[in-house]
């Protein structure tokens, strides 16, 4: 399976990484030079194989239904570009979203 | 008898499938310690893992699975005691991960069944497919400024169970049905408050149409709406988008809209039209969830008891029509207000009293069961009054406007305006000689023949008694009297 | 006496509880060689002065009263992938460039609850993507170790290149780092000391920038295995805030150092024997196994018959959990931002900016190993293989206690040298992704120099949670070997 530049686009876009026009020659190679090698995957018998998802294997453990945590609203926010107004920066904002 | 639409080319029929995201009822969320209260200032329910920093890590709410595991149970469904939570990875602003943790392969709940009644009287089962637990997202709020939006994380992480329908809905009526029995088992349950104002209760409608006797057609998905009124609009809507759109030769494409309910159609929804491809895999944070059989069978073992079974009690040990027995078992709250109302007392004149002047009186003044002025016990105690004779049914009926207004017992209230029947047959005796002395005329009129001036007579003694005079005991003095 | 510089972490343990010296005094020393060597080095991205003193201060405070934990004022470097309170954490990213966690990793909280001292930030590829600490957008790391009679700059191998060079150069006593695909054992090796990548859910993962969640596993370096076992001691334990946290004791790892491997099975795996694998490293290997078996133990030949699908299979398992987990670097709650027209926009241009070429390349990888209609012929027949993989190890631990093969292919390799071909530069990884895929604990012990007096490290692999074992096989290899070499760049003695 190669990439062509149509599907490095999608990818890139699924992703969300801005890629240029020049750049996807080069991507598109180095792409699939690594899926090219990968491919040798293909080569082994993984019939009847049970998946192997995660590292552990044991069972999730379940928590107490108790609030431990939140209200902290200022640390929150801390770090972020764009909070809102000055004084009123209890949001984190993005530019406006037409739904 | 069935629900059909008429096009230019014939007659349609629609199919309709529910996704229905309820929020769970838990004080912390899904994944992280913070608190799920609705309508807290923006960002301070919000923990660093709700937010998605780096290196934060889920941690599952143990209620939360037991929340969705007692709903399974509460919808005859399957209960899976392997599961697993998946990643369904896309870039939202208010989805701080980058990606939702849901339950995509192998959800907690498989297959079940609920029965819906419809207002011709009969039912109607709905098979649902599953039902999954689930992160929700944040909210973005577009009309705080001209060119931002703002997000608010109060609800990323809040635990959801997304209950998904199969395609067996088959009008708007069965779609509201549909909805209006889930919410109602939900809140029997307790594992989320239906509340469809705040968001609790959101559906996302599947609608497609089709000629008699065909497969299915493409579905269009009508994302989040948020009351049953909406619901059954939105299906007629898109099902005479689609009806449209078929016969102009066109076809339908399969897409996600939105309802909007000031023009009462669907649109199409721009934002999400970039192709989906939400590459869910296995969400490595994660280890299965394996619950113990014994667990779910405590559970089970604590389940109240659900809408169907109360009202079939309610028909049978009761002795309530149908109807009532519906009524008073739609709230659990309504249900359990009758139960102590009727408790040690005659069932048929308490749900008479509760779906006649109570439920009247609430309307009145604006009060829901869960806030009203009048107590069961206070309820009750009016028609242990009305039983040992205290009160007429007409007095009752005043006491208990009295009762609304006032929020005090009817016995005080009795006390307090002297409104106890007069059951003194020598009080009583006394009045009807003056009632006789002061029409003579009438009284010799009626001697002669003329019964019915009897009702004259009852009406004047009641007038001079205020209306306290037991009834029985007047209309049987007066016969003596006058004979 | 020993420069403070130079001693092991139980050396400094002792002096300290002796008050021979300070902490403060063996906290200055290293903060001087910093002050010395980082400009060359580039071993850490944030320097910590102040707060080294301070808790060095506390330390003393601590020995004064007393009231020594196991690690107190002990100075230690921190890889950059750990978030520390108040200190900026980058996962050297531009796109973390100025963020400042509110919070504290589990790992280094257990280690300040015991005692440490932190010197600072330590170096090393960018999101921990990289063999070689090239890709980290704070530059990279040198290696100290330098080839006889060549000048040339050597990489400290990745991705804790950092943690490495600091340790290997004495810029720290010990450090922590973290290991996806070897990312301890493989700088460890190319820089001569010691590094274990314990069992997955050994160490927590909280707090902890992730790369790769069901891979990763967070351990320490060191200049002695008995190093390793007593910072394990302190990271490791069970931690609510992980759901794949073991609830399991955490034994006396340094004790196990000294328990001597008679009668232990070493399994030699032959697929281990990598065509173009060079003479050198078959001779060391051969010379390691001749070692263990002086001291008691027996070599039994074993095979791990998928050992040759491991890295394909890492190359598609990592990517495609890494592409999920970098997500929420988008510019929008903290990092790095790049203002766009509409939201799209923004996110592409914030990611752009905010990742350098290889986070972008297995970003992208890994979005197309998961997408629609690839999902089975690339990540589920991954997950399959891996399970191969561990079914081999499973395997192997009937018939034998621990395996020993070699660290890595090759030494240390010139900067430059490998960065054309992301494949060949993947290929370093070769012995050691298996132990991530399959979640066993893995050591690295120097035990001796190539031709050209570059270290070369020997690798034991052990049964899920028993570290112990490993640790007492790398002691008497260490034992054993003697290395006593040290690089070239180094804090004057
Ligand atoms: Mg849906
Ligand atoms: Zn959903």
């Amino acid at each position: 399976m190669s990439l062509d530049t149509a599907t490095v686009r999608r990818v890139a876009s699924l992703a969300r990484i801005r890629v240029e026009e020049d750049e996807l020659p080069r991507l598109q190679s180095e792409l699939n030079g690594i899926l090219g090698w990968i491919e040798q995957l293909q080569a082994v018998n993984t019939d009847g194989v049970e998946p192997m998802a995660g590292g552990g294997t044991q069972a999730l453990r379940l928590r107490e239904d108790r609030v431990t945590d939140g209200g902290i609203q200022q640390q929150v926010l801390a770090n972020a570009p764009d909070a809102g107004p000055e004084g009123a920066a209890v949001f984190f904002s993005v530019p406006k979203v037409v739904e | 008898m069935s629900y059909t639409l008429e096009g230019a080319t014939g007659t349609w029929e629609v199919v309709i499938g529910l996704e229905v995201h309820a929020q769970v009822t838990s004080n912390a969320k899904l994944f992280s310690g913070a608190a799920t209260e609705f309508g807290a200032e923006p960002n301070s329910q919000v923990s660093f893992v709700d937010a998605g920093f780096p290196g934060m890590l889920p941690v599952i709410n143990g209620e939360c699975v037991a929340q969705a595991v007692r709903t399974g149970l509460g919808l005859n469904a399957q209960i899976n005691l392997w599961s697993r939570f998946d990643r369904k990875n896309y870039f939202y602003a208010d989805l701080p991960q980058g990606y939702q943790i849901s339950q995509f392969e192998f959800p907690i709940i498989g297959t079940g069944e609920i029965e819906i009644q419809l207002a011709d009287g009969s039912v109607k089962n709905i098979g649902i497919t599953r039902l999954h637990l689930e992160q929700d997202a944040g909210k973005s709020l577009h009309d705080q400024h001209p060119t931002k939006s703002y997000i608010d994380l109060n609800r990323s992480g809040v635990a959801l169970m997304e209950i998904v329908s199969e395609p067996d809905l088959r009008s708007p009526e069965e779609a509201g049905a549909y909805l209006t029995k889930l919410r109602q088992i939900l809140r029997y349950l307790g594992t989320c408050d239906g509340n469809m104002e705040q968001g609790s209760l959101r559906a996302d409608v599947n609608v497609s149409v089709r000629k008699a006797g065909e497969g299915f057609r493409t579905r269009c998905e009508v994302k989040n709406v948020n009351s049953i009124r909406f619901v059954m609009q939105a299906v007629e809507a898109e099902a005479r988008r689609q009806i449209e759109v078929w016969e102009a030769g066109e076809e339908v494409v399969q897409e996600t809209r939105l309802f909007d309910t000031s023009r009462g159609v669907t649109r199409s929804m721009r934002s999400k039209e970039d192709a989906h491809d939400y590459r869910y895999f296995p969400d490595p944070d994660l280890p299965p969830l394996v619950l113990d059989a014994a667990w779910v069978e405590q559970l089970k073992a604590g389940l109240p008891e659900l809408p169907d079974a109360r009202r079939a009690r309610y028909v049978g040990d009761y002795g309530l029509t149908p109807y009532d027995a519906h009524v008073l078992t739609l709230e659990k709250e309504t249900a359990a207000f009758y139960e102590s109302v009727a408790e040690g007392r005659d069932p048929k004149m308490a749900a008479n009293w509760l779906t006649g002047d109570f439920f009247a009186g609430l309307n009145r003044t604006g009060h829901s069961i869960g806030d009203s002025p009048v107590s069961a016990a206070h309820l009750g105690e009016l028609l242990d009054l009305i039983k040992d004779n205290t009160l007429s049914g007409k007095l009752a009926k005043e006491v208990l406007e009295a009762m609304f207004e006032t929020g005090k017992a009817p016995s005080v209230l009795v006390e307090e305006r002297g409104l106890k029947q007069v059951t003194d047959t020598g009080a009583i005796e006394a009045i009807i000689d003056e009632v006789m002395a002061k029409n003579a005329d009438k009284v010799a009129e009626y001697r002669s023949g003329k019964d019915k001036l009897f009702g004259f007579f009852v009406g004047q003694t009641m007038k001079a008694m205020q209306g306290k005079g037991n009834p029985t005991l007047v209309n049987d003095l007066l016969k003596q009297k006058l004979a | 006496m020993t420069a403070p510089t130079d001693f092991t972490i139980a050396e400094a343990r002792t002096a300290l509880a002796k008050r021979e010296l300070s902490a403060t005094e063996l906290t200055q020393a290293h903060l001087l060689t910093i002050e010395a060597l980082n400009p060359r080095l580039n071993a850490y991205i944030t320097v910590t002065p102040e707060v080294a003193l301070q808790q060095a201060k506390a330390a003393d405070a601590a020995l004064a009263k007393g009231e020594a934990g196991p690690l107190t004022g002990i100075p230690l470097a921190i890889k950059d992938l750990f978030c520390t309170a108040g200190t900026r954490t980058t996962a050297a990213s531009k796109i973390l460039g100025n963020f400042v966690p509110p919070y504290e990793s589990t790992v280094t909280a257990n280690l300040l609850r015991d005692g440490a001292v932190f010197l600072g930030k330590a170096n090393l590829d960018e999101f921990a993507m990289g063999s070689s600490n090239a890709t980290s957008a704070f530059g990279g790391v040198e290696n100290p170790w330098k080839r006889t009679g060549d000048d040339t700059v050597l990489v400290p191998g990745g991705s804790s290149g950092g943690s490495a060079a600091a340790v290997a150069a004495r810029l720290a006593l010990g450090a922590t780092a973290t290991d996806t695909g070897g990312s301890i054992r493989q700088p460890a090796a190319f820089c001569g000391i010691a590094g274990i990548k314990p069992t997955y859910g050994r160490v927590s993962r909280f707090g902890t920038v992730a790369f790769a969640s069901s891979l990763d596993q967070a351990g320490p370096m060191a200049r002695t295995v008995e190093d390793c076992a007593i910072l394990l001691g302190s990271m490791a334990g069970f931690d609510p805030k992980d759901s794949t946290s073991a609830q399991m004791a955490v034994p006396d790892f340094a004790a196990a150092c000294a328990r001597g491997v008679k009668g232990l099975r070493i399994g030699i795996p032959k697929e281990y024997r990598v065509p173009g694998m060079p003479a050198e490293i078959e001779a060391l290997w051969q010379q390691g196994i001749a070692m263990l078996k002086d001291a008691g133990a027996e070599p039994v030949e074993i095979s791990l018959p998928h050992t040759q699908y491991a890295l394909p299979t890492y190359y598609i398992v990592a990517p495609a959990e890494a592409s999920s987990n970098l997500a929420r670097y988008d510019g929008v709650r903290f990092g790095l931002r790049e203002e766009g027209s509409d939201l799209k926009d923004l996110y592409e241009r914030t990611r752009r900016a905010g990742f350098g070429d290889e986070v972008r390349r297995r970003i992208l990888i890994g979005t197309y190993v998961l997408s629609a209609g690839y999902y089975d012929a690339y990540y589920l027949k991954a997950q399959k293989v891996r399970a191969l993989i561990k079914r081999d190890f499973d395997e192997a631990w009937g018939k034998v206690d621990a395996i020993l093969a070699p660290a890595t292919p090759s030494a240390a390799f010139g900067q430059g040298e490998m960065q054309d071909d992301p494949v060949a530069m993947y290929l370093i990884d070769v012995f050691t992704v298996t132990a991530n895929l399959a979640g066993i604990p893995g050591l690295t012990v120097p035990t001796g120099l190539d031709s050209k007096g570059l270290p070369l490290g020997l690798q034991i692999l052990g049964k899920p949670f028993d570290e112990e074992t490993v640790f007492a096989v790398g002691s008497a290899l260490e034992r054993a070997a003697n290395f006593t070499a040290t690089p070239s760049v180094r804090a004057a003695a």
